[in-house]
């Protein structure tokens, strides 16, 4: 790879310029729409110029969606509020469950262990609706449907195997004499769990995070069947624009990029993490 | 603190790893232990500083029974032989740690670790992370990790084995210094053999799950329990020729090119018997023809080695032999010359099993005096 000719390097832009072109191109032409009245979007053929309003973001973000029916109420500000607290709060629950439990099952091998791990796996492996028919039964039983709560915990189901198992092989990685030598010199494992593990783990921890956050917030069926109106995260809130005068395209198109901005910004900034954690390699001495 | 360990065993799964192993360190003394890799000698360390349990026997420091003791209440120093280094940390914090974990203040702290870089000549890169440390400087932070705290006993695992050869050397003569100053219980893993022999009281050779021999280094080096034993130590390694005593009119002797070489009376025992001679190229002389038990050989090789001079001759059933001189002592004239070996430093051992021939009481009593 040391000599690379012009014309290779070239030929490598083109590819890449392909490749981004290929995946980018979608959410560039959402972008447009978002811009766009529903008129100047469904006319044919399409144009990519247009004269841009904003009325689609105004709409969104004062929750009054006028259409040529009439004026609409829609409550997408407090979807996308609810997608981001489920998210968080999510992921967090499923950072202080899944990282000390990682860390046992990476480090200390005990009976049944690997047992435990592959069953927490498997709870990815059933179809969520087959999950969700006795789940909604139980919940309305013991009164934790259409609760933050309730809804918390069932996420667990995406994001605590998830967590588990990436942050479980960072764990793995650290050689296990660098843990030693910090027990020997006095600390406790305790100790040693907080100061050693976890900052050589953190890659791994903000790795797993970032995802688990994206699956979370991606998630359609839980919140679906679980959640109410006012509980509703953006995914399923996003039904609102199909209305009885057609489909709100621009509106979608303005709720789909304000609903990406939250994990473009959190991937962004954990991307950082990410880098460094590559360049890390100073682990084995 | 005294180390005493009592018939332990310990195993990885199906694979033993030690088996009814006892030893005894006394209290300031430095013991190496020395042997061939997955000998055991990490996995003993280990057992030591509480990293990992035995499956039986037991440990005790100090007198004091460490079962069930966490390694962080052990009080031990210890230095890996990976280093094992915090990467997150910078050189001083690395070394402060188990200052830190005595609650010791910052102030103190800080001045013991400038004590001990100063002392490991590592304190112009304190602020260094490992990875931007030299492997010469990395061994003297993770020297410097297990000495800052004083420890009353020091467990080294085999420190000089990942620094380049220049380092090895000076730390070679630096070490005997620096643990004598430590006053400190000391097991030295290594499997260099000079650096066993430089720098400790006592060797415990380790083979087989256990400690086939333990003695002082002169002890080893001149009368090793076994073949495997006595390969280990020397540079060259010791001669080894397949011989058969036989009864003479002066004592028993052995056959080398058809010369009669005669050996210890105190061999007597071993007439008849198939045995292995050993011994050192050091306790070989050229003689002239006419010499008592003059073994003629043809030389084919001769190495200088700054202070000494190796020779490769063969006996006349083509028989190596490796004999080492002073470097400034004159060699054989020809290519046709005698050796003599010094009956003194003639080792016999049992073919079969390999270990070493004892010399008969009588006149064992009389060459140790």
């Amino acid at each position: 790879m040391e000599h690379t000719s012009t014309l290779e390097k070239a030929l490598r832009g083109v590819a890449i310029t392909c490749v981004i072109l290929f995946f980018m191109f979608p959410i560039f032409w959402i972008v447009l729409m978002s811009f766009q009245t529903n008129e100047t979007i469904l006319r044919v053929p399409p144009s990519i110029i247009f004269d841009p309003t904003i009325q689609n973001y105004v709409a969104l973000i004062t929750g009054r969606l006028e259409t040529s029916a009439g004026s609409l109420e829609i409550n997408f500000m407090s979807n996308l509020w609810n997608s981001l607290f489920l998210s968080s709060a999510s992921v967090a629950v499923g950072l202080i469950l899944g990282v000390p439990a990682a860390y046992a099952f990476g480090r200390l091998k005990f009976r049944g262990s690997e047992d435990i791990a592959f069953t927490l796996l498997s709870f990815r492996f059933a179809p969520p609706l087959l999950v969700l028919l006795p789940l909604t039964i139980y919940f309305q039983q013991i009164g934790l449907a259409d609760t933050y709560f309730g809804l918390i915990w069932v996420y667990q189901l995406i994001v605590l195997p998830l967590i588990l198992w990436i942050v479980r092989g960072y764990f793995e990685d650290i050689p296990a004499d660098i843990e030693n030598a910090y027990r020997v010199a006095g600390h406790s494992w305790f100790s040693t769990f907080r100061k050693v593990a976890l900052p050589l783990a953190m890659p791994g921890i903000a790795a797993a995070g970032l995802l688990a956050f994206i699956f979370a917030w991606n998630n359609f069926i839980f919140a679906l069947v679980l959640a109410s109106a006012d509980k509703q995260p953006v995914t399923v809130g996003a039904l609102a624009f199909v209305t009885a005068s057609g489909i709100q395209y621009g509106q979608v198109a303005a709720g789909v990029v304000l609903s990406i901005l939250p994990t473009l910004a959190l991937a962004l900034y954990a991307q950082r993490y990410l880098v460094e954690g590559l360049s890390l390699g100073a682990v084995k001495g | 603190m005294s180390i005493e360990l009592s018939n332990i065993r310990k195993s990885f799964k199906d694979n033993v790893v030690l088996e009814d192993l006892s030893l005894e360190v006394a209290t300031g003394e430095t013991l190496v232990l020395f042997g061939p890799s997955g000998a055991g000698k990490t996995v003993l360390l280990r057992l030591i500083a509480g990293v990992v349990d035995p499956d039986e026997g037991s440990i005790r420091l100090g007198g004091q029974d460490m079962a069930g003791v966490e390694p962080e209440d052990r009080g031990i120093g210890m230095a890996f032989q990976n280093f094992a280094l915090f990467p997150h940390m910078d050189a001083h914090a690395n070394i402060a740690s188990p200052l830190e974990a005595r609650r010791s203040s910052a102030q103190e702290i800080d001045g013991r670790v400038e004590d001990v870089s100063q002392l490991l000549k590592i304190d112009h890169v304190l602020h260094h992370k490992p990875k931007e440390l030299s492997n010469g400087q990395k061994q003297r932070t993770a020297l410097g990790r297990a000495l800052v705290a004083q420890p009353s006993i020091l467990l080294l695992d085999d420190p000089l084995r990942n620094v380049d050869a220049k380092l090895r050397f000076e730390m070679r003569l630096e070490l005997p210094r620096l643990l004598s100053s430590q006053n400190a219980t000391v097991i030295y893993v290594t499997q260099d053999y000079k650096e066993a022999m430089a720098l400790c009281d006592r060797i415990a050779v380790m083979s087989d799950r256990g400690i086939a021999q333990i003695g002082t280094p002169e002890e080893i080096y001149l009368t090793p329990k076994t073949i495997a034993i006595a390969r280990l130590f020397g540079d060259p390694s010791i001669n080894l020729l397949d011989v058969t005593p036989e009864a003479g009119e002066e004592g028993p002797y052995v056959r080398l090119s058809g010369a009669k070489v005669p050996i210890r009376n105190g061999y007597g025992q071993a007439i008849g018997k198939d045995c292995v001679l050993g011994v050192r190229p050091e306790s070989i002389r050229f003689v002239d023809a006419a010499a008592a038990g003059a073994v003629p050989v043809t030389i084919e090789a001769e190495t200088p080695l700054n202070e000494k001079t190796v020779t490769l001759a063969v006996t006349a059933r083509n028989r190596e032999i490796l004999i080492s001189r002073p470097a400034t002592t004159p060699g054989p004239d020809s290519n046709d010359a005698h050796i003599v070996l010094e009956p003194d430093g003639v080792l016999l051992f049992d073919r079969e099993t390999g270990a070493r021939v004892e010399t008969e009481p009588a006149t064992a009593a009389g060459e140790a005096a």
